[in-house]
């Protein structure tokens, strides 16, 4: 496998401690939505740091868009969001992965359900979902402590129509008015916004450790397949 | 040639002269691990060494009782971090000895959850090792072994056996499960033994 | 402990393989389960990657990279089937 160079060509902060970054990247010849790259940092003195980022992009071009959350005692992390300039290199490994992907060929039902920047992934497929003009049903549940804390969430919005739903989960604080009180998702909160099991849906579920493991239980025991249950861990709490 | 990242640090390390060659100094601690963290009740935590006579057990008490004495030690991970004036408390593995019989050489330190590595019977004796309950006066989290773990500063650190559970006396030094996947049987930081 | 999700070790292991293995599927040697490796429990222990089987929780491989080698533990996978 080939280290690709990939040279800063733009950033957004997309969230508090979160930012979205376009790189170009000559010799990429795309990805899927749902892959990830693994990102290398080199320091002067042959210091090396590699971490898995999931792609927010899914095209065939050779830009390549990240969205990176700072951990607090993070290494790559706080580089990437507080540091990176346009203009400066990383090093990336991939595509990668073939598993937890959604291609416009696939058929059926898909609920994606996100926790922080566990979204990241998901968005991927969203944004392949529509571009592809996909009529497939697409269900999109996003859990974040509060609205500033979500990625992507005008254009996420911006996506939905008869074919993409998106529901929000407020943990810390809901916006003014809101129908549900915030708090973190209860398995109430996915028989009612989710995908029913009865319709057979490809789940993909990213975050957290802990979210995903609270959530991909809550799916079992409402009766989806474990199957089509699919799981991208962070690690993290 | 790897691209150098404009700007790029890395978590803080200082090479400084007192540490093993290939070491950078640390003030954290890491919390991963090779499977689930045990959970333990010390009421129903036992120590056992297994020896060509047959086993010695211990209960928490029991073990306890042998008496504790306080550790200052620098500690050494194999991935290059290092850890300076750690404090510890826990039980001698001399006094461990004193009601142990055995003629074999090699020890097969086991963990709860399955974890092994290997080691001299000499390289725990002499007041190079310890079963720690206690560190920087705290009793010893889940995360980093707890209830108690093995101690062996002089070695690099995945010779401590994190939820330890006891000993088995071998005539042969055997490898246990990082050993049998490309670490050093013996491990000894200032001479570099990472790796086979 | 936290684990991840094996589909963490598609760029290690494509170093290694011409195909991903974390798609391929594979049968535990203690439990026989028989899942994709992307499925395995990932323990990111600092010595190396520790693989465990989803159902049984036992080991089924072990990755351990330094400067000269990759050491490959697979004695947990009693088998693997890979798409022609």
């Amino acid at each position: 496998m080939t280290w690709h160079v990939g040279t800063v060509v733009d950033t957004k902060t997309e969230t508090p401690t979160g930012r979205s970054i376009v790189f170009d990247v000559p010799g990429w010849t795309g990805n899927l939505a749902g892959q990830h790259v693994d990102v290398r940092l080199s320091a002067p003195d042959g210091y090396q740091a590699v971490r898995s980022y999931s792609i927010a992009s899914a095209d065939s071009s050779q830009r390549v868009q990240l969205a990176v959350d700072k951990l607090p005692d993070g290494e790559v992390s706080p580089y990437l969001v507080d540091d990176l300039q346009v203009g400066d290199q990383v090093e990336f490994r991939g595509p990668l992965g073939g598993w937890f992907v959604w291609r416009p060929t696939d058929v059926g039902p898909v609920q994606l359900i996100a926790g922080g920047s566990g979204a990241v992934p998901l968005v991927a497929m969203a944004r392949a979902h529509a571009a592809a003009t996909s009529t497939e049903e697409f269900r999109m549940l996003y859990s974040v402590r509060e609205p500033a804390d979500a990625f992507f969430s005008s254009e996420l919005q911006s996506l939905t129509n008869e074919h993409f739903a998106l529901d929000w989960i407020y943990t810390r604080k809901a916006p003014e008015g809101a129908a549900r009180p915030a708090g973190r998702i209860t398995a109430d909160d996915l028989a009612r916004l989710a995908a029913p099991a009865a319709s057979n849906p490809l789940v993909f579920v990213c975050g957290p450790t802990g979210f995903v493991e609270t959530v991909a239980t809550q799916l079992v025991e409402l009766g989806h397949d474990p199957q089509r249950v699919k799981t991208e861990r962070f690690g993290g709490k | 040639m790897a691209i150098i990242s404009r700007g790029f640090a890395g978590r803080s390390r200082e090479h400084n002269p007192e540490l093993p060659p290939g070491q950078y100094l640390t003030e954290d601690f890491p919390v991963l691990s090779a499977g689930p963290t045990p959970e333990l009740d010390t009421a129903d935590w036992t120590f056992t060494v297994q020896t060509e006579n047959g086993p010695t057990k211990w209960d928490w008490d029991e073990l306890h009782a042998l008496g504790t004495e306080e550790v200052h030690t620098d500690i050494h991970c194999v991935t290059r971090w290092s850890k300076l004036g750690t404090t510890w408390r826990g039980v001698p593995l001399d006094a461990i000895f004193e009601k142990v019989e055995t003629e074999r050489e090699f020890v097969m330190q086991y963990s709860y959850g399955g974890y092994t590595t290997n080691i001299p019977l000499e390289d725990l004796l002499d007041g190079k090792a310890w079963i720690v309950s206690e560190f920087e006066g705290e009793p010893l989290d889940p995360e980093h072994g707890g209830p108690a773990r093995l101690l062996v500063p002089h070695l690099y650190f995945w010779k401590s056996a994190k939820w330890i559970r006891g000993l088995i006396m071998n005539d042969n030094d055997e490898p246990g499960f990082w050993e049998q996947n490309g670490y050093h049987m013996y491990g000894e930081p200032w001479a570099e033994q990472r790796y086979w | 402990m936290e684990h991840v999700d094996g589909n963490v070790l598609a760029g290690p292991l494509g170093e290694l393989f011409r195909f991903d293995l974390t798609t391929t599927s594979g049968e535990c040697r203690h439990c026989h389960d028989v899942s994709v490796l992307a499925r395995a429990m990932v323990y990111l222990d600092p010595s190396g990657y520790v693989v465990r089987c989803s159902s049984c929780g036992e080991m089924l491989m072990a990755i351990v990279t330094t400067e000269k080698r990759t050491w490959l533990d697979l004695s947990g996978v009693s088998g693997l089937q890979i798409p022609t």
